[in-house]
């Protein structure tokens, strides 16, 4: 299954490297194969590494992670598509990999740790917070290199998970309250809506009052700050954004990635032009057609028909781990599969919804297509950990239901 | 409970589920607006991502002669021009491209304004390029992103000056011309005729330009020349026949005095077919091709001979003593006179009129002559009578019924009317009612006075004499209609033939005179106020039965010697005859123009006559709207 994709993606990288104008793409797919060599490699150790070793090596991988943001922060060099961010780590000259794409692995078994150790859900904003504390620590360090996507990534597996632990909904909708507050407060009539909207749910869902408290606070300080954060953004997040809303505001630059990917993406039709064939591609006016837009030479190349098997694909990898995650036969198994899950639904949703202007643009890989040592690490090491899950479960004779 | 019972699990696993359908349906439905319902409008937008239209010149008519040869044709050239990018990269590739095309910083910002002109097309850098400079330029392609070198159909005119003022030239359209509608379908940059035949029938020489497509990647560069979209072939300009006698042509540039202004026109009189046409001094039509160089353009409209003035058909002069055939024709037509009346007074060198002396050329004088004799010394005393006989009123309302105020309609471009007044109004006007004698008359009698003619309306007037009377206009390619006559009985007719063949055999004209073919023609001289006197002769031959009309200035002549000879070796050359003769002869002219009249009496006399030197051909208006040059 995984192997069907991997190769598909190879594929894919092998034709993104074929084109007109003579870039270093050309020769990447041998690269990837290598890669993917060491990641069958990861895949086959997590095989072999049982959960409890696992569960027990967490919190050192966890700090590890940490701390090797922390050194990315320090060291990092820029690259790929925003060259002034820090999310690469270069030991003599060679850039080794973005430990951002690790560290979301580290952050996944770390909340799967805690979450599998409370013997209830988290039933109130406060328990929530060592969750938050968790996620918030690579999180915040991402968002400082500046990698927004990535911090976005870890914020939705976050969520992902507590529901999955058995959060209630209601909860997460106000933990989450803040962001949809700040998204709203570029239009003061919808965030007023938004206020009322949630303080009529607060007495509807009657939490503690003090976190209600919270909750409104937090809603009516980020409807405040949410200009002023604006500001704050650096020029390209915000024309990123300004970009997604209306991409002909500056077509040439700005909006040259998403325009292309769409003219890319719709120019194949059914059938598309044949492997290898997409002009768009050929004649490099898709941009970084080997990593963040691999998936338009699917569509431009292979056509509707192309994208709708690899999204079969990925759906399929999806619920079988999702199913995987189900049969667990403990709750650190069990979240951490589901993790995975949502890590790589996550990528998949972003990289491909912006691809068709779905969603902003952020430089989040697609998995097993992108090019890219680290992510593809962390993919295979993740797809290893659940295929002992599911090794494990079926070994303790899991009945069907 | 915990909160990982299988039941709960699976609660959560159902949601899980439908999320990731419902985001993964959502995700297909997009992708399936995005390449199956709206793949046209990408699949174009994909495809002007990567085809750069270009321009293929349709290769313009040729024109030919009489006779088949070729007056202008095409040869092959190259032209350099460049993709269009953004401004930047276009002046970055410019500024690398500078030493090969030899182009200064002035040069590229000229290219740059053409391209911001159209920032659609490519701009073109170089016009004409040599194949050296093409291959130099195909070696470094990489480093020029854009380049595109392709060939085109370049004008060449084999005859060079000779031909210069009948075919004119070519020219990058302007944006001025694009607005007139005879333009409208020339596509920015395109090449139209800017005079002569190339600008009158711009339309069926021009054909239709084609247009391929190149593709080139996102950094502009060229990576497929061929076969990247569909070619639009051009359609050739259809070719022009014109009337010309090539062979006469050259022949007449050969025969033209070196170095002397002046203008030439043969024509057929009974059918108005133009022979020759020429203009001196003339221009390189050449040079205009692919782009004028600057400095070559400064010398043309700079230059005191004015090359670029078509003469033939722009420039006008007094008619002189040419216009003594137009006022025989009036009388005799008018039936005051015949061929042997004699006027009241005889030439004793000039004639009292009024408080004037009115001159004739010869001082001795001519004694007392018959019209026949008069049009033969071209006697002042004989015409000035016969104005006055004839009266003002009537000469105008000849003069205008016979064209001496409209253009010929010849299909060429600019042709200038000749000035001439519309009626007696025209001196109420001028020098206010009943503030002006007779004395005009007798001015206007002698060829003087407010009247100057281009030498193609002359030519006409003595192609309707040599011919039955009717106009013809003179045509290169499609005549004119005209219902002009004289009006003349053919025995008149006759008669003004004989007397201008006794031109050229016994009077003033002796230097046209060939034993072999009887040419009848007439002399004039031209007063210049700028300098010498102008010199005309205007002939037709055979006398009996004109088959050629033609006729000669050559300004600042003097004495004229060369005008009669120049004329008849052309009529002979056509004719077929020995025209070593002609060559022989270098008999001086008389000036048959007469001196200003001289006042007798010192009072409050009108200066009318002075207005001659007013309408004597003026520089002024003689210099064409200067094309703008084409920097390299």
């Amino acid at each position: 299954m995984v192997a069907t994709l991997a190769a598909c993606g190879l594929v894919t990288l092998y034709s993104a490297g074929q084109t007109d104008v003579p870039t270093f793409v050309t020769t990447i797919w041998q690269r990837q194969l290598i890669w993917l060599g060491v990641g069958a490699l990861a895949a086959f150790l997590m095989f072999g590494l049982s959960p409890r070793l696992l569960e027990w090596a967490t919190p050192y991988a966890y700090v590890v992670g940490v701390l090797v943001l922390l050194v990315t922060l320090a060291v990092g060099t820029g690259g790929g598509t925003a060259a002034s961010s820090k999310s690469w780590i270069t030991i003599g000259g060679v850039r080794m990999g973005q430990p951002a794409e690790l560290a979301k692995l580290a952050m996944i078994l770390m909340l799967a740790r805690w979450l599998a150790e409370r013997r209830a859900p988290p039933a109130t904003l406060r328990e929530l917070i060592p969750a938050c504390v968790i996620v918030g620590i690579p999180c915040g360090l991402v968002v400082l290199q500046p990698d927004l996507g990535s911090a976005i990534v870890f914020i939705a597996i976050m969520f992902a998970m507590l529901y999955w632990a058995g959060t209630k909904p209601s909860l997460l909708l106000l933990l989450g309250s803040p962001v949809i507050g700040l998204v709203l407060a570029f239009s003061t009539a919808a965030w007023g809506a938004w206020i009322i909207l949630l303080f009529g749910l607060l007495l509807w869902w009657r939490p503690y009052v003090w976190e209600g408290l919270t909750v409104m606070l937090a809603n009516i300080i980020m409807g405040v700050i949410a200009v002023p954060f604006w500001r704050r953004l650096a020029p390209y997040q915000q024309n990123r954004l300004l970009a997604f809303l209306n991409p002909e505001v500056d077509p040439r630059a700005t909006g040259w990635h998403v325009i292309q990917s769409k003219i890319a993406i719709g120019s194949g039709g059914l059938f598309g032009k044949g492997f290898t064939q997409g002009p768009q591609k050929r004649l490099a006016f898709l941009p970084a057609q080997h990593t963040d837009f691999i998936f338009p030479v699917v569509g431009e190349e292979l056509g509707f028909l192309g994208v709708v098997v690899a999204l079969a694909l990925f759906v399929v990898l999806i619920l079988v781990l999702l199913r995987v995650a189900r049969r667990a036969t403990d709750a650190y198994s069990s979240l951490c599969v589901f993790g995975v899950a949502s890590l790589l639904f996550t990528h998949i949703v972003e990289n491909v919804g912006m691809t068709v202007n779905l969603l902003p643009i952020t430089g989040i890989p697609l998995p097993f297509f992108s090019y890219g040592g680290s992510f593809l690490l962390a993919c295979s090491t993740a797809v290893g950990l659940s295929l002992r899950v599911a090794w494990e479960s079926r070994q303790s004779g899991y009945a069907e239901l | 409970m915990s909160s990982f019972h299988p039941h709960l699990l699976d609660r959560r696993l159902r949601v899980a589920r439908a999320v990731v359908w419902g985001v993964i349906g959502i995700m297909v439905a997009v992708f399936f607006r995005t390449q199956i319902l709206e793949h046209g409008k990408y699949r174009l937008q994909s495809e002007q991502n990567r085809l750069r239209p270009i321009p293929l010149p349709a290769p313009r008519g040729i024109i030919m002669d009489r006779n088949g040869r070729i007056l202008a044709e095409n040869v092959p050239g190259y032209t350099v021009s460049l993709l269009p990018g953004d401004e930047d990269s276009l002046r970055a590739t410019l500024v690398r491209l500078a030493p090969f095309v030899k182009l200064d910083a002035a040069g590229i910002e000229r290219v740059l304004v053409r391209y911001r002109r159209a920032p659609y097309l490519p701009v073109s850098v170089l016009g004409s390029a040599k194949l050296e400079l093409v291959s130099a330029l195909e070696e470094r392609r990489l480093i020029f992103p854009g380049l595109v070198i392709q060939p085109e159909p370049k004008r060449y005119y084999p005859d060079s000056g000779i031909v210069a003022h009948l075919v004119g030239y070519v020219g990058e359209v302007t944006e001025a011309e694009r607005g007139q509608p005879k333009f409208a379908p020339v596509r920015l940059g395109g090449l139209v005729g800017k005079d002569g035949l190339e600008l009158q029938y711009d339309d069926s020489l021009r054909g239709a330009d084609g247009v391929r497509f190149v593709e080139v990647s996102a950094l502009g560069h060229v990576v497929r020349e061929a076969g990247a979209g569909q070619t639009l072939a051009p359609v050739p300009g259809r070719p022009l026949h014109t009337s010309v006698d090539l062979e006469l042509q050259r022949y007449v540039a050969q025969i033209f005095p070196a170095g002397q202004r002046g203008a030439v026109l043969a024509l057929n009189p009974n059918t108005g077919e133009i022979l020759a046409f020429y203009s001196s001094p003339g221009f390189d039509p050449n040079a205009f091709v692919g782009g004028l160089d600057p400095g070559y353009w400064r010398r043309l409209s700079e230059s005191e001979a004015n090359p670029l003035f078509n003469r033939v058909i722009k420039a006008r002069y007094p008619p002189g003593s040419t216009w003594k055939l137009a006022m025989a024709a009036m009388a005799l037509k008018r039936g005051l006179v015949t061929f042997r009346s004699h006027m009241p007074i005889p030439c004793r060198g000039g004639l009292q009129f009024g408080n004037r002396f009115f001159h004739c050329w010869s001082t001795r004088g001519h004694g007392d002559l018959t019209l026949s004799e008069a049009i033969a010394q071209s006697c002042d005393v004989y015409f000035y009578q016969l104005g006055l006989k004839i009266g003002l009123t009537s000469l105008l309302e000849d003069a205008n019924a016979w064209g001496f105020r409209r253009p010929t309609g010849i299909d060429l471009p600019g042709e200038k009317a000749p000035e001439f007044p519309a009626g007696s109004e025209y001196y109420d006007r001028l020098y206010g009612a009943r503030r002006w004698t007779a004395a005009v008359t007798l001015n206007l009698a002698i060829g003087q006075g407010e009247n100057s003619q281009t030498l193609v309306n002359m030519v006409r007037f003595y192609q309707m004499l040599a011919s039955d009377g009717r106009a013809r206009p003179p045509y290169l390619v499609h005549p004119a209609s005209a219902t002009t006559s004289l009006g003349l009985a053919p025995e008149q007719l006759a008669g003004l033939r004989l007397a201008m063949l006794n031109v050229v055999q016994r009077g003033t004209g002796q230097g046209a005179h060939l034993r072999a073919i009887t040419i009848a023609g007439k002399t004039a001289t031209a007063q210049n106020p700028h300098g010498p006197d102008h010199g005309w002769f205007i002939a037709f031959a055979p006398a009996e039965r004109p088959e050629i009309v033609a006729g000669a200035i050559v300004e600042a002549a003097r004495h004229g010697s060369s005008i009669a000879p120049l004329v008849a070796r052309l009529i002979a050359r056509y004719l077929g005859a020995d025209t070593t003769a002609a060559a022989r002869i270098q008999e001086t002219l008389p000036a048959d123009s007469a001196p200003h009249a001289t006042p007798i009496l010192p009072g409050p006399a009108v200066e009318d006559t002075t207005v001659t030197d007013t309408i004597a051909t003026t520089r002024t208006d003689t210099t064409p709207a200067p094309p703008t040059p084409r920097n390299r």
